[in-house]
């Protein structure tokens, strides 16, 4: 019990024991939680199953590190369009199995997951050869110009910008699926596509198709925010599975992006406490992939158990 | 002659060995109309079970523990999805998180946070007398572990077995026409049950040759997509059992060329033959579809 109680207080402490912890490790996790959270729910809303938020994630990195790394003294354009680029890149990656869907009717859960592992083995090449740093050290880029980070917010360590951008986002996506005309089309798709499409004023296949090119810019935004804010470089394990986390975080909300930001908060708490279980009290840190899985399926459960219900 | 195509042919059957059993149990898995996700679960929780039980009890621990350790993974994903009537891919997809934790966390706290280079005992090569000295490919077909030999002959039994015995025409009713079958008095969730088990107990034991006949230790996160790549190959074989085991050596085929170019000095970035299987996996997928009809209920939500 004592081991219990020491492993809690020291998971508390990593999250919540100081400013610091608050700042620089909960709020900082939260920022890429919240978009992959989002991009997960946008993509489960419309029956789309987008398990590559890991994938689009490391592919809006490359694409925001190559444009921080080729203009390093464009400032804040360079910013803007390394943002701009993250987007498209994560659009993209997605983009491929979105089209294997469309197509073909190739299942995207597996494409997806096949796509995460692509993308790790192209981060993994980019950094020892394209865009290695010059020395050719260590398997990352050179660090990115001062001028073209995120800027930090003052007073909060390592917290950056990307929050209010995050947020911003995330918060403008649960708008839109409430209040506009895309947003009642990609429900009602992923509701049930065949009475979508009987009704005869929804595109399913166009519909599902923009959802899951939404739901890549928002991992692959996350990705350019947690380079030009967090890491400063490009290199191989920049993601402790964020776009994994991300089913988790958007499970947990009942897939409505303003709640995200609340499960967003928590999964980043346990990551954040995870850390300092390990260092301060000797608990594996992978205890937080168990307790996400546990998560999940409880969450499939009670659904599920909502919907025997409801059908007698 | 012999000192290519040997090495070749035998580094395709040992890749494709675990491939094939995963994507054999799969195949029963699926003709009864669910998809299990989970399977790359269900291999990853057989490679630690092959490792409890080789410390434990040497090969036959190794293999039983492997088994075991799939079922274990199948039989909380037929809790959720049969009995519960819960979300097939979002279960599958918790329980593949699930058990890369738990093994992960059992791992370092058994064997300490790094892991230790653990040496297990690995099944050597059974030679078949006379077939094993056929000329070129006999040593390399004829001379793996027993595991192997295994899904040579899982593959025309379970074809037989779907298209001859009751029980399989039985399984593949359910997985058309669930209904239909209910109402013919078939004892539909019993059949999906068993499958699923089926499914785990086979994806276990090919995470246990992993450990137990290639690598010759475990390592987390060692089943590294293959029960994805698994569930591709059952597409690309159409879900039969012969053509999931053509597959299962195409895949194993590609994966042996990648050694032989990098044997040949063939200059390329090695992520490229890391990335191969899943780059394959999506080309697969891509070319084989649209020729190819899943069962019909496959993947649907079960009803009441």
């Amino acid at each position: 019990m004592a081991d219990a109680a020491a492993a809690l207080a020291a998971l508390w402490d990593g999250a919540f024991g100081s400013w610091y912890a608050v700042t620089s490790a909960t709020l900082v996790r939260a920022v890429p939680l919240m978009l992959t959270g989002t991009a997960v729910a946008v993509a489960f809303r419309a029956g789309v199953f987008n398990i590559g938020a890991e994938g689009q994630l490391l592919a809006g990195a490359a694409m925001a590190a190559a444009v921080a790394l080729a203009l390093p003294s464009g400032g804040v354009a360079t910013v803007m369009l390394a943002l701009v680029a993250g987007v498209a890149g994560g659009a993209a990656w997605a983009g491929v199995a979105a089209q294997l869907r469309a197509r073909f009717g190739v299942m995207e859960v597996i494409t997806t997951i096949m796509l995460n592992f692509v993308a790790l083995y192209a981060v993994s090449w980019l950094v020892r050869g394209p865009l290695q740093e010059p020395t050719h050290a260590y398997p990352q880029t050179l660090p990115f110009a001062e001028t073209v980070r995120l800027w930090r917010i003052p007073g909060a360590g390592r917290l950056h910008l990307g929050l209010v951008v995050a947020l911003v986002v995330v918060i403008a996506t649960g708008w839109a699926i409430r209040h506009t005309a895309a947003g009642f089309r990609l429900v009602a798709v992923g509701e049930s596509p065949s009475a979508a499409a009987s009704a005869g004023l929804i595109d399913v296949r166009a519909v599902t198709t923009r959802a899951f090119l939404l739901s890549g810019a928002l991992a692959g935004l996350a990705g350019a925010i947690e380079v030009l804010g967090i890491t400063f470089a490009l290199y191989e394990d920049l993601s402790p599975g964020y776009g994994y986390t991300a089913i988790a975080v958007a499970l947990l909300a009942g897939l409505d992006p303003w709640k995200v930001v609340v499960s967003a908060l928590l999964f980043a708490a346990l990551q954040a406490g995870a850390g300092a279980m390990q260092r301060d009290a000797g608990v594996p840190s992978t205890v937080v992939a168990m307790i996400e899985a546990l998560l999940i399926l409880a969450v499939v459960a009670a659904q599920a158990a909502r919907a025997r219900r409801s059908h007698g | 002659m012999d000192d290519v195509v040997t090495p070749f042919v035998a580094a395709t059957i040992r890749t494709a060995t675990p491939l094939a059993l995963a994507a054999l149990g799969e195949v029963v898995v699926e003709r009864a109309g669910i998809i299990n996700i989970g399977l790359e679960g269900a291999i990853l929780a057989g490679a630690f079970g092959a490792l409890l039980g080789a410390t434990a009890g040497g090969l036959a621990g190794g293999y039983t523990g492997a088994v075991i350790g799939g079922a274990l993974v199948a039989l909380v994903f037929s809790l959720f999805v049969v009995r519960w009537r819960a979300d097939q891919i979002i279960t599958g997809t918790a329980l593949t998180l699930l058990t890369l934790g738990t093994t992960g966390t059992l791992y370092r706290s058994l064997y300490g946070a790094t892991g230790a280079a653990l040496s297990l005992p690995t099944s050597a090569p059974l030679p078949i007398p006379g077939l094993s000295s056929i000329p070129i490919v006999g040593n390399a077909l004829f001379s793996q572990p027993p595991a192997t030999y295994l899904a040579y002959l899982l593959a025309p039994a379970l074809a037989i077995w779907l298209r001859h015995t009751h029980a399989g025409l039985a399984l593949r009713a359910i997985g058309e026409r669930p209904e239909a079958a209910a109402t013919a008095g078939i004892p539909v969730d019993h059949y999906r049950v068993l499958a699923i088990l089926f499914g785990g107990a086979l994806g276990g034991l090919a995470g246990g040759t992993l450990v137990l006949a290639q690598a010759g230790t475990f390592a987390e996160g060692i089943s590294s997509g293959r029960g994805f790549i698994a569930i591709a190959i059952v597409v690309l074989g159409r879900w039969s059992p012969l053509g999931v085991a053509l597959g299962a050596l195409l895949f194993g085929a590609a994966s042996a060329l990648q050694f032989a170019f990098q044997a040949m000095g063939w200059s390329a970035p090695y992520q490229l033959f890391l990335a191969t299987p899943y780059l394959l996996t999506l080309a697969a997928l891509a070319g084989a579809v649209g020729r190819v009809r899943a069962p019909a209920s496959l993947g649907r939500p079960l009803d009441g």
